[in-house]
């Protein structure tokens, strides 16, 4: 078993993490992905995966990455809710991969909601 | 489900529902000729009553359906793969689910994208403990979430896009050397 490699991995991964070392608050937007059963067979992993990759290559800081269980709406899934701070909460229904890459870019980073993949919207009080 | 990974990332959730601190998964290609995968947890666990009905769909602790797949869905997949699936659980102790596939059977789902499905598991509750143990017979390599925190310290973060990325290519490396068919 290669628990020993283990060892010195982390110890480079360490390194890596302090020379690129940025402050990480959770101020920001928060991104929940349904991942129930109904979810993740609909394909939410690989949407919780493209959201990371966006951040990451985005390089957003301040993003926070949820998972919530079924919500009942299970023919809509994949579900993506995104709370801007002080905006409306928009739910994004039957979101692929290629969805999700562009609601970090356009709503997550730039404000603007895409109007045609919205299933549900909580008004801000 | 395509792959048994997701299949993982389902059955974990369970484990994570019931206040577990710490997931543990293994996944073994060919203990004795089973392909085998076992997720272990320590949260409030199941009734023996529980235990013997939970196999059925419409049996389900969920409040938003009348129906809970995850478990059964496991169950009929070992059984039309010449496998099993043992439930062992304890109140106030966790629950361990040990599922086996005959390894050649043509039914069988593969594995599939197991490196996502941790990265993904991870990120979902970071502030639990995971152990991940995969192996082919014999040989194996694993990664324990308390031993990257001790290294880490304070850096350890599992909701750092560079960790999790760690994560999944040390799972690629890990499953490449060991020549993993999944």
């Amino acid at each position: 078993m290669k628990h020993m490699k283990t060892v010195a991995d982390l110890k480079a991964l360490r390194e890596k993490l302090q020379s690129g070392m940025q402050v990480r608050n959770h101020e920001g937007t928060t991104i929940i992905v349904g991942m129930g059963t109904c979810g993740i067979a609909a394909g939410a992993r690989e949407v919780m995966s493209a959201i990371l990759d966006e951040l990451s290559a985005r390089k957003m800081q301040n993003v926070h990455v949820e998972q919530t269980g079924c919500i009942g709406m299970c023919e809509k899934e994949v579900l993506v809710d995104v709370l801007r701070p002080g905006e409306d909460r928009i739910t994004y229904g039957k979101v692929t991969p290629a969805d999700a890459k562009r609601i970090v870019d356009e709503h997550v980073i730039n404000g603007q909601i895409i109007k045609d993949k919205v299933v549900a919207r909580i008004v801000r009080k | 489900m395509k792959e048994l990974s997701l299949n993982i990332l389902d059955l974990a959730q369970n484990g994570i529902t019931a206040g577990a601190h710490q997931i543990d998964i293994e996944i073994n290609e060919n203990e004795n000729g089973y392909f085998i995968f076992r997720i272990k947890d320590d949260g409030c666990g199941m009734s023996e009553e529980m235990v013997k009905k939970v196999r059925d769909p419409f049996v389900t602790t969920r409040t938003t359906r009348k129906v809970g797949m995850g478990i059964s869905l496991v169950d009929m997949m070992t059984a039309q793969c010449g496998g099993y699936l043992k439930i062992k659980s304890q109140v106030g102790k966790g629950t361990l689910l040990e599922a086996a596939f005959d390894k050649d059977n043509i039914d069988r789902p593969p594995l599939g994208d197991i490196a996502t499905t941790m990265k993904v598991m991870l990120l979902g509750a970071p502030k639990l403990d995971y152990t991940f143990t995969y192996k082919v017979g014999e040989q194996g390599f694993g990664f324990d979430t308390r031993q990257m925190r001790q290294e880490l310290g304070d850096l350890a973060d599992f909701t750092n896009p560079d960790i999790l990325a760690w994560v999944e290519s040390y799972i690629h490396q890990g499953m490449k050397d060991l020549n993993a068919q999944g």
